[in-house]
């Protein structure tokens, strides 16, 4: 017989978790007591609840492994609540194990209480509360099981401390077998074999794929496919990397701020093979707009519910993406006539391109721009970036071409501001040789600066890439596009010498304020200071936008264009 | 449209939070819901009448499925089917209003299920289409206070909904 805590760290040895992230408290001093007499799971102390969860989104996102977080009852939980949703919205597996008050205590305002499933409930794929040791490990073996299969998601695990002290035979299951939940893997292959008829016929075919892509591990599969197709490919944001950014049939990204032709190839295609992506409306902009086009949809999808929301898809196939990319190249690979007519519609994308829609003009202050592109210079596009939210986050997508899947680590669907430097521990974690640069800007940075001090603890050698402007500048684009310049709240006064502030915590600091020095100063943070966290904090042009854009309420070929201004 | 979904459930603590808070966080609207075990205690069935476009109600049917604790979802009124609903009304009794009332509730089938020397407890049971002409066929002003269970259905013949 051995502790609920004991269960709890047998329990995550058994599933091979290497880290959990988390803090410490009164409700899980048991578990960290058990925690303590091991070696085989480390543990990452953060500075904040809230970084422990965006830490193991990151280890995650990075790795495919799931990720774990623990922390105790009450404020330890509604810590974590936004990194919990943040990891909800864009399907990330991850175990959250939280301390609850003893069980005789639940439902009296206890010190430390809160409604831990109540609250969870509507940002986790599913959440538990264990009310008998007997469960315990039953439970963390769902918990694993349905965080990483199916459409994968966060699911909490709330355990009362005095289940943690009671003593119970530890019998870990092997396989778990639940009748409410069984998730689709296989397509169906008369659908599949639909689709495959459809791409045939089709004039102007896209390729636009997104998250699951990453997800599934399906990039291999996509690449193969797409090749033979020869169809041109955009990916969303949260798709980047699932195809290589520098092949000729990438178009980019597309959406708010995708490229010109990918958001025109999206419009004008007469049919769209949609591969583990939701038709966002952050994508495909307005959507009667959209729904202007006479198209054929065809939808690869593992979440049927993702499948006909917001666009009607005609041929929708049910199943994990890489097992059906895998099925239809196969049929694709036997007889399949592409329409000769795609020939044309190569011509009309590369006159598309010739748009050149990132194009931007150098100023004397450092563009953001440029800044990007030189990362993607200086670390031979092998990075992991991970961003922040804002105008960094869009210049990062647009600018750094992924080649690879996970490592274009951000929050795509939450838009969670303070990521970035929690992700970049994450990511490091489950990578430990990765070069890690966290493309931020001062405001996202300061949500969640308090971790610089968990990342001297552990020596994360994160390379901060600071766009300051001084300025929320997303806040500030759109006021300045749509609020005729008034610009409520968006000016950042009383920043920080983040100089000092970096090396306040032991780390090295540089301000870059000219162009000329971009570079060498990127060269020195990833090679002199290749061990160290190296905080850049860029002073950038102020008011540079984000191109191209397509305004709220716009449709997708409604492009607003740096050139156009 | 109006739409009667049948759910079955594992009857944990906390399941019909999940499903009433999937109403709510996507804006769904629920007219009634009833739930209780079935004859197997580990599984709840609920019955949720709705209302919404083909559209609404296929998000609606994918989105029940995709909670981890939902068995299985129907939608009773694709098909043949009976529903149900279960009225306890009380209503003055007094004076002329007294055999009135015991005559009004013959005409629906209702029973009268408890009496007082001013007030019966009329029990009626049918679709809720009764059950409102029936509120509609009294006066009023003699209407004490009702209660309805909402409805709850299962459909003919051999469509069964079980594990």
């Amino acid at each position: 017989m051995i502790s609920g805590a004991e269960i709890v760290i047998r329990c995550l040895q058994e599933e091979k978790v290497e880290c959990v992230f988390g803090y410490p408290g009164g409700s899980v001093l048991h578990i960290y007591d058990a925690l303590f007499k091991q070696d085989q799971v480390k543990h990452i102390l953060v500075r904040h609840e809230q970084a422990a969860v965006h830490a193991a989104d990151a280890y995650s996102r990075s790795s495919q492994k799931v990720g774990v977080a623990l922390v105790t009852s009450g404020p330890g939980v509604t810590n974590t609540v936004t990194g919990i949703a943040t990891a909800y919205m864009d399907s990330i597996p991850m175990v959250v194990i939280t301390g609850q008050v003893p069980t005789q205590y639940i439902g009296q305002d206890a010190f430390q209480e809160c409604d831990t499933v109540g609250i969870t409930r509507p940002c986790v794929k599913h959440n538990f509360l264990v009310k008998d040791v007997k469960d315990l490990a039953v439970t963390i073996k769902k918990a694993f099981h349905i965080a990483a299969t199916g459409r994968p998601g966060p699911v909490v695990v709330d355990i009362p401390k005095d289940i943690t002290a009671q003593l119970c035979e530890f019998d870990y299951p092997k396989t778990i077998q639940m009748r409410s939940y069984n998730p689709v893997v296989k397509g169906h292959l008369g659908q599949i074999k639909k689709a495959v008829q459809i791409l045939q016929e089709a004039k102007r075919p896209i390729i636009y794929t997104g998250g699951g892509v990453i997800l599934s591990d399906a990039a291999p599969q996509l690449a193969a496919l797409a090749r033979k197709l020869n169809f041109p490919v955009t990916n969303t944001l949260m798709g980047l990397g699932g195809y290589p950014a520098t092949d000729r049939q990438f178009v980019g990204m597309l959406g708010m701020h995708g490229t010109y032709e990918a958001n025109n190839a999206m419009h004008y295609a007469d049919v769209i093979l949609a591969v583990g992506a939701r038709f966002d409306d952050r994508v495909i902009g307005n959507p009667d707009h959209f729904g202007q086009e006479k198209r054929r949809v065809i939808h690869i999808d593992i979440d049927p519910s993702s499948i006909s929301k917001r666009v009607k898809v005609d041929v929708p196939i049910v199943g994990n993406v890489a097992d059906v990319l895998d099925e239809l190249h196969k049929l694709v690979d036997s007889g399949f006539k592409a329409n000769p007519e795609v020939a044309n519609w190569w011509k009309q994308i590369d006159e598309w391109r010739g748009r050149d829609s990132l194009r931007y003009k150098q100023a004397e202050h450092i563009m953001p721009q440029y800044v990007m592109e030189k990362l993607y210079e200086v670390t031979g596009g092998n990075a992991f970036v991970t961003s922040d939210v804002g105008q960094h986050q869009m210049f990062a997508a647009q600018y750094y071409k992924f080649d690879k899947p996970r490592r274009w680590i951000n929050s795509g669907g939450l838009g969670t501001m303070g990521v970035g430097l929690p992700y970049g521990m994450g990511v490091l974690m489950a990578n430990p040789e990765a070069q890690v640069a966290c493309v931020t800007g001062e405001g996202s940075i300061q949500m969640c600066i308090q971790e610089l001090s968990t990342c001297k603890q552990y020596g994360f050698p994160i390379k901060i890439i600071n766009l300051n402007n001084g300025m929320l500048g997303m806040v500030r684009q759109w006021q300045e596009m749509f609020y005729s310049k008034r610009y409520s709240q968006s000016y950042v006064t009383s920043l920080p010498d983040f100089v000092k502030l970096a090396e306040a915590y032991g780390h090295v600091g540089m301000k870059i304020e000219k162009p000329e020095d971009v570079e060498s100063a990127l060269r020195k943070a990833f090679t002199e200071h290749k061990d160290d966290l190296v905080f850049m904090d860029f002073i950038i042009d102020p008011v540079a936008n984000v191109f191209p854009m397509v305004a709220a309420g716009k449709g997708l070929t409604e492009m607003i264009l740096a050139e156009d201004l | 449209m109006r739409h009667i979904i049948s759910i079955l459930i594992e009857n944990e603590s906390g399941a019909l939070s999940r499903v009433a808070g999937l109403f709510s966080a996507r804006g769904y609207n629920i007219e009634s819901l009833t739930v209780a075990p079935t004859e197997d205690p580990s599984l709840s069935r609920m019955t949720i009448l709705t209302r919404g476009s083909d559209e609404v109600l296929e998000q609606i049917t994918k989105q029940l499925n995709k909670l981890v604790d939902v068995v299985k979802v129907v939608d009773l009124s694709e098909a043949a089917h009976v529903e149900r609903e279960l009225m306890l009304i009380k209503v003055r009794a007094t004076g002329k209003d007294r055999e009135e009332m015991k005559r009004m509730a013959d005409i629906f089938r209702g029973r009268i299920i408890d009496v007082t020397e001013s007030t019966y407890v009329i029990e009626l049971t049918g679709a809720s289409s009764k059950l409102d002409s029936f509120i509609a066929a009294l006066d009023a002003g003699l209407i004490l206070e009702t209660v309805r269970t909402g409805v709850c259905g299962i459909g003919r013949g051999d469509r069964i909904l079980k594990v």
